[in-house]
């Protein structure tokens, strides 16, 4: 038996659930679980690297038959570039994660916070179950596996939602769970259907067995699965779970939940939508969603007071330009929203483990609470600028660029409603940048004193000036007290400096965000290819079935 | 292939009760409705295998005469998946229960809250909104705001007030607006 690529290919899911066992066994010791954990998700980092590398260099997708069995009786696995690209930014922001949690739970060991920290063993076997659950569903390459791997993700993010259970999580974790649950239902039943119809679940087999439906069938089958992938990539009208549930959770969780979950949702729309029903069947109805999506959740964010929330609905309005880049089903379209995923995985989990080094340091994430960050923070300040900036699309940052191979595409596309959903994506950009700057000139820039230098008009300076310090006041603690002696009764004082473990990872991340920026040439080679593969269908079809589909 | 006309009749009433289960507040009466969805998603399943036939099991019988394995083996993982997720949501119910002593789903209190903002039309935070506000609309929204820091935030103003006399013109403000706390 020589080497071939092909052996890299089950190797994120196994290697981060073998990580898990091991982490469970030796859940005692607190240092050798954190090793493990980092060693592993390391390890899945460099396996996905090579993947990534090899599928590219290959030119074709990479298939592998579990146990042997061939096509569609066995478990087919299969990585393509798409896959590829999924699996590294996941492992990438998912190392970060854990590395901040390590600093978070360090940081905290002799205070009772806990917060996804050292006193909970079960913290990180199930941060591995839930790296394995959303790399097995990327290289998934059959509908039921994809369904296994969605199910072992939920499992593990059940588990981290309600990490502690308190009354707010367990309220929280709730409707998430249930909602959850029906998703999956919904999805199963598609599976179902699909086999009642065609007789095999295998993504390469139905890709052409589907061809050979009534229209009216594929088009019920087509919606029953959109609908449930819609609801886990918190798509327009199924959206309202998400700010519901993600920002009571601590934040390394909500951090990575924001990064990939939802995503895993998107990826799932690419891939049946691209592989399964390809045409243009659906995309008038996918660019309402889309627009809907976008505005929708942004005029929601406009609305919030906390930062967590805020976040969380600017990251339901982004997976509209995702909607947006599928809808159009063209290579152009594809590839921007492609390059879209990729870089809006990261920076929503930069911002959100931000968000909890705010929490950290200003004792609060609620915008009537915080002020004057930028004096007390400037490093913490430089951190949520660069991320926030790169989601609204500021040029010269990696949003911008996606933003503009959307637009692009759109007007390639040229029908009216591609033309409105560009209108949309651009008012949407506009009011990312209003949300942004409302949390950066109350959160940071809210100091009584560089208030009054800045604003030349002297009429609502006074009452800016005033308002600060009579409601930034409260049990929490005031970040601005910090740096004057005569109130320091109100500071908690073991928050004025943040811990080296929880910025390294932020900033870490915030480097990746930038990264993503400058090898946005050959990203968007990557992703011009994965799109073209996608398009084709026969690279994928022919790297499992080699001999022809039977 | 002919479906069992009793068995699609019985997912649909199965999918019926669950999502009429599903609708209820009570965290136990979902439940069970989920369980029945997934019941009838498993018969769903057993539809899609076709007409029953003897056990697939090689050598004992005719291949022509067995049964498609592949949906029993599908309907196994989700049968085995719904039990682990059924417990922790029945964990889930308890712990609610222990907390609240209700297994109620209760809202969510911040979405409430901006909610009553925007009856309140107080949606902009703006500066400019907060000068036409009579005095006691603005002491009410402080107490709101404050989380029960209103002494806090008086002595503060306090402070700040002294600091904002040689500035001139703030003073009335700033001092407008401990008055409107100290109340």
């Amino acid at each position: 038996m020589t080497w071939t690529p092909e052996f890299l290919v089950p190797l994120p899911v196994v290697l981060a659930l073998v990580g898990a066992g091991i982490t469970i066994a030796v859940g005692r010791h607190t240092r050798t679980q954190r090793t493990v954990s980092v060693v592993t998700l390391a390890l899945v980092l460099t396996v996905s690297l090579a993947l990534l590398i090899s599928v590219d260099t290959v030119g074709h997708p990479l298939a592998v038959q579990v146990g042997g069995w061939p096509a569609p009786d066995g478990i087919t696995l299969v990585v393509d570039r798409l896959s590829a690209l999924m699996l590294v930014v996941s492992a990438t922001v998912t190392l970060g994660v854990l590395l901040y949690s390590i600093g978070q739970g360090r940081a905290s060991a002799d205070s009772d916070e806990g917060d996804g920290g050292a006193p909970l063993p079960i913290f990180h076997p199930t941060m591995l179950v839930l790296s394995a659950g959303v790399s097995n569903a990327f290289i998934a390459g059959d509908l039921f596996n994809l369904y296994v791997g969605f199910e072992v993700l939920l499992a593990a993010s059940f588990v981290l939602l309600t990490l502690g259970g308190t009354a707010e999580r367990i309220r929280a974790g709730v409707s998430y769970v249930v909602v959850s649950l029906i998703a999956s239902l919904i999805f199963l039943s598609a599976v179902a259907m699909i086999y009642a119809a065609t007789g095999t679940v295998n993504l390469a087999q139905l890709a052409t067995r589907l061809d050979d439906l009534p229209d009216s069938t594929t088009l019920v089958l087509q919606l029953m699965l959109l609908l449930g992938f819609c609801v886990k990539a918190a798509v327009f009208p199924l959206s309202g779970w998400l700010p519901d549930s993600y920002p009571t959770a601590p934040a390394p969780v909500t951090a990575v939940f924001a990064g990939l979950l939802t995503k895993v949702g998107v990826y799932s729309i690419i891939r049946t939508q691209t592989l399964l029903f390809p045409g243009d069947r659906l995309t008038d109805l996918l660019l309402w969603a889309a627009l809907a999506t976008m505005l929708v959740g942004i005029l929601g964010a406009v609305a919030q007071d906390d930062i967590k929330r805020m976040l969380s609905f600017t990251l339901i309005s982004h997976i509209g330009y995702m909607l947006f880049g599928i809808a159009l089903s063209s290579a152009a379209g594809l590839s921007a929203a492609i390059f879209y995923v990729a870089h809006h995985i990261t920076i929503q989990t930069t911002l959100f483990l931000v968000a909890g080094l705010i929490e950290r340091r200003g004792g609060s994430t609620s915008l009537s609470q915080l002020g004057g960050l930028v004096k007390v923070a400037p490093v913490l300040s430089i951190l949520f600028f660069i991320p926030a900036m790169n989601l609204a699309g500021i040029p010269p940052f990696s949003g911008f660029l996606g933003k503009v191979g959307l637009m692009q595409a759109g007007a390639e596309d040229g029908g009216w409603l591609p033309y409105t959903l560009i209108a949309g994506s651009v008012l949407t950009s506009l009011l990312t940048l209003y949300a942004i700057s409302r949390v950066w000139g109350r959160a940071f820039w809210r100091d009584p004193a560089a208030q009054l230098r800045a604003d030349p008009s002297q009429g609502h300076v006074i009452e800016a000036a005033a308002r600060p310090v009579s409601r930034v006041g409260g049990p929490i603690g005031n970040p601005e007290a910090a740096t004057d002696g005569s109130r320091e009764g109100h500071v908690e004082v073991d928050t004025a400096h943040l811990p080296l473990g929880m910025m390294v990872p932020a900033a870490a991340l915030v480097t990746v965000g930038m990264a993503i920026t400058i090898i946005a040439g050959p990203l968007f080679g990557v992703t011009d290819r994965a799109a073209g593969e996608l398009r084709e269908r026969t690279p994928y079809v022919e790297a499992v079935f080699p001999d022809g589909v039977p | 292939m002919t479906p069992n006309i009793v068995l699609c009749l019985l997912v649909g009433v199965l999918f019926a009760c669950g999502v009429y289960l599903l609708l209820a507040r009570s965290l136990s009466r979902s439940l069970l409705g989920i369980l029945l969805l997934t019941n009838g998603v498993s018969i769903l399943f057993l539809i899609a295998s076709g007409p029953a036939g003897r056990a697939p099991i090689i050598g004992v019988n005719a291949p022509e005469e067995m049964s498609d394995p592949l949906p029993q083996a599908m309907v196994l993982t989700a049968i085995v998946i719904t039990l682990g997720l059924t417990a922790f949501i029945l964990a889930m119910a308890h712990r609610s229960w222990q907390l609240a002593r209700s297994d109620n789903v209760e809202d969510d209190l911040e979405d409430v809250r901006i909610a009553q903002r925007a009856v309140d039309n107080d949606m902009s935070d703006s500066e400019f909104r907060k000068r036409d506000r009579t005095d006691g609309d603005g002491a009410v929204r402080n107490g709101a705001d404050g989380d029960g820091a209103d002494g806090d935030g008086a002595v503060r103003d306090g402070a700040v007030g002294d600091g904002a006399v040689h500035d001139g013109e703030p003073v009335a403000a700033t001092h407008t607006r401990s008055e409107e706390v100290d109340r």
